[in-house]
């Protein structure tokens, strides 16, 4: 059993543009304010606009689309865990650009995808909710960070360990 | 009697009508401005201002106001853009501390509706600006309500790496809301 292609292409898609969001999240936040500053805060959050639209796709293309079944080698407890870190990845990559929308509110900058089409502000400018929101996506990200760690970890596990396709599945022209 | 009544009206109606407005309400009064970063829509206010007000609807032609703005005092919306204008680049408010409308010759429009011409100077340039502005009254109270479009270059406002368009735009919005009593 493989992944259809367009999963494919979907996972890995997201994750050189997940890979990029967290690495200019990270990388930008630091710098000290100049027009190259802004511009980059701009380009991520079109990025992160991108990568909801993206993993909205991608999950309604799931449920479309039912992925291949983990192997009976794989023991039960193993396999429950692989659904629930599969679940948390989606939470994730569903309410990290959320609270990054929900901030840029906060914080009194709209979010205007490419600079052309306005993102509708859900809450007003108000300082205490803008730091709260920053913490919040700062947090998830981190989060994020670790359950990619895990994720990434589990497919070598499997490839060069128990030796089974869940790795080679994913992979292109599989 | 009937005169009398009739003089007491009369001056009523005319002292209300030379009701002249002077004491600005910094508390009822707010100076903001809007401007554009990279196609978003970004507010930001002016915290601190002095002023000095002259205004009789009866009499617009001898209108008067000044208003000096405390720059540092500005809101950008974030700590470290407050930081920034404040700097040589954009206020320099070690140097100009302070921005200064006066206005010229005040021009009714009919209705509620003025227009002010006046001279707006920042950071050591000067420029005429034509101020359109309504002024609805509520008993003594008095409220100016309008908005004009500045260029921040024309006063020089994002120097150096912040001097080209493509980031923060060129056109600021000036819009003010000022309340003033009459005496």
């Amino acid at each position: 059993m493989n992944y259809t292609k367009t999963a494919k292409i979907l996972h890995w898609l997201m994750a050189i543009l997940l890979f990029g969001l967290l690495a200019l999240g990270f990388y930008m936040q630091d710098l000290p304010l100049s027009p190259d500053k802004l511009k980059l805060y701009s380009w991520h959050k079109w990025a992160g606009v991108t990568a909801f639209l993206l993993v909205a796709f991608r999950l309604s293309w799931r449920i479309a689309h039912r992925p291949p079944a983990l192997p009976d080698s794989m023991p039960k407890l193993m396999q429950v865990a692989a659904h629930a870190g599969h679940l948390l990845l989606y939470a994730l990559m569903i309410a990290i650009p959320l609270s990054g929308w929900l901030m840029s509110s906060a914080k009194g900058f709209q979010t205007v995808y490419f600079g052309v089409l306005p993102i509708p502000d859900l809450l007003d400018k108000n300082k205490e909710v803008g730091d709260l929101l920053a913490l919040v996506h700062k947090s998830l990200n981190l989060l994020f960070i670790a359950v990619l760690a895990g994720h990434i970890g589990a497919a070598l596990k499997h490839h060069f360990i128990d030796k089974d396709d869940i790795l080679t599945r994913m992979l292109p022209r599989h | 009697m009937k005169k009398i009544i009739l003089a007491l009206a009369l001056a009523g109606a005319f002292s209300a009508q030379a009701a002249e407005f002077t004491q600005v309400q910094p508390d009822k009064s707010a100076i903001n401005f809007t401007y554009k970063q990279m196609g978003v829509a970004v507010d930001g206010k002016f915290k601190k201002f002095a002023s000095q007000l002259n205004f009789d609807p009866a009499k617009p032609a001898a209108a008067k106001a000044t208003f000096d703005v405390e720059l540092a005092s500005v809101d950008t919306g974030a700590p470290e853009g407050d930081q920034e204008v404040a700097g040589k680049p954009w206020f320099n408010t070690k140097a100009f501390p302070t921005a200064r409308f006066v206005s010229g010759t005040v021009k009714p429009l009919g209705g509620n509706k003025y227009e002010v011409a006046g001279q707006l100077s920042i950071k050591g340039k000067t420029q005429d600006v034509i101020v359109p502005a309504t002024f609805t009254t509520q008993g003594n109270t008095g409220v100016f309500d309008g908005s004009f479009t500045i260029r921040r270059a024309d006063f020089s406002i994002g120097e150096g790496t912040w001097a080209k368009f493509d980031i923060v735009a060129n056109d600021v919005v000036i819009k003010f809301r000022i309340t003033a009593t009459s005496k």
